[in-house]
């Protein structure tokens, strides 16, 4: 047991990792929270803003918790991790593309309503 | 030599059933896309009910924001403690994570409740049907860790350390920290987000 605690230990973080993880996680946290709370931006900025500081808090707790990417053992983990981030941003970014232009080739219901209201022999 | 073959094999089994609890986490990983991408499609949708922005409580959902990541740190503290072969130090950190595991649960299902009690339930809008999907799924792997956590600690009261603990403590971290970092994504997409109306 003592020998995998000595293999394991170099790759699996220390209290300063878990510390630093900890304290840089919370301060994004919070930093969100305000930018969100005092309406620094508003619209399209604000989505980038926010999805920036998620992505960010992401890697450190990856990095800080997970410890992926650390020593030479958890290389597949890290292949396997970069697949399931393609495989997540075809799903999210493929069904925000066809709905966003299904919305916008699609008569609304009012829109539907004029047509039908404008067409006398209907 | 025995000994020698022993901590070999048990090495095997550690990187093996490590890899594959990594494994079945990036499958949950693509569930989770599937839910948000739903979400993110209906948020709009709110069929003459409430819309996110007059909903959520985002202090609130800050709060349990800071419990979770707090109980993912403490869950990381144990590991440390179980590394040094610290029986006692390990179930007081498993402890606090469990009560900042319940404290999170508890805040959500007291969300969930209060919705449901003004009329804005999951049967009345598009909107509301895809956030109780998405929260109350990441709810449910809440609390299946919850429960895990009371088997592991149990086991390890009565049977002290085995080689095979550190093993499920290792799943049981990436389990959690896995919870907290789907979790930013719903605090930044669900709750900010809709709290800014975007």
């Amino acid at each position: 047991m003592s020998d995998i605690t000595h293999a394991q230990e170099h790759s699996q973080g220390s209290y300063a990792s878990y510390i630093i993880g900890f304290v840089s996680s919370l301060s994004i946290t919070i930093g969100a929270y305000i930018v969100v709370t005092h309406h620094k931006y508003d619209g399209r900025k604000l989505v980038f803003t926010l999805m920036g500081l998620a992505i960010v808090q992401l890697y450190a707790q990856l990095v800080f918790f997970l410890h992926l990417g650390r020593g030479s053992k958890t290389k597949w983990n890290t292949m396997l991790f970069m697949f399931m981030l393609l495989v997540v941003f075809i799903i999210v970014g493929g069904t925000l593309w066809i709905m966003y232009h299904l919305n916008y080739n699609m008569m609304s219901p009012r829109g539907i309503t004029h047509y039908v209201n404008s067409q006398d022999d209907l | 030599m025995s000994t020698a073959t022993d901590t070999t094999l048990q090495q095997a089994t550690y990187s093996k059933t490590t890899f594959g609890f990594w494994l079945y986490l990036m499958t949950d990983c693509v569930l989770f896309a599937s839910l948000f991408a739903v979400y993110i499609v209906l948020r709009i949708n709110t069929n003459g009910g409430p819309s996110s922005q007059a909903i959520f409580d985002l202090p609130y959902a800050l709060i349990e924001t800071i419990a979770l990541l707090t109980s993912s740190f403490t869950c990381g503290l144990a590991i440390l403690a179980a590394r040094r072969n610290k029986q006692t130090q390990t179930i007081t950190w498993l402890a606090v994570t469990y009560i900042l595991g319940l404290t999170f649960l508890t805040m959500e299902l007291t969300e969930f409740s209060h919705f449901v009690a003004d009329g804005n339930s999951w049967r009345h809008s598009g909107f509301l049907s895809s956030f109780f999907t998405l929260v109350g799924t990441h709810g449910l792997h809440i609390s299946i860790g919850l429960l895990w956590m009371i088997v592991m600690a149990a086991r390890i009261m009565r049977q002290g350390f085995t080689p095979n603990t550190l093993r499920r403590l290792t799943l049981f971290s990436l389990f959690w920290h896995f919870l907290d970092i789907i979790w930013i994504f719903i605090f930044t997409i669900v709750y900010l987000m809709g709290g800014a109306n975007l």
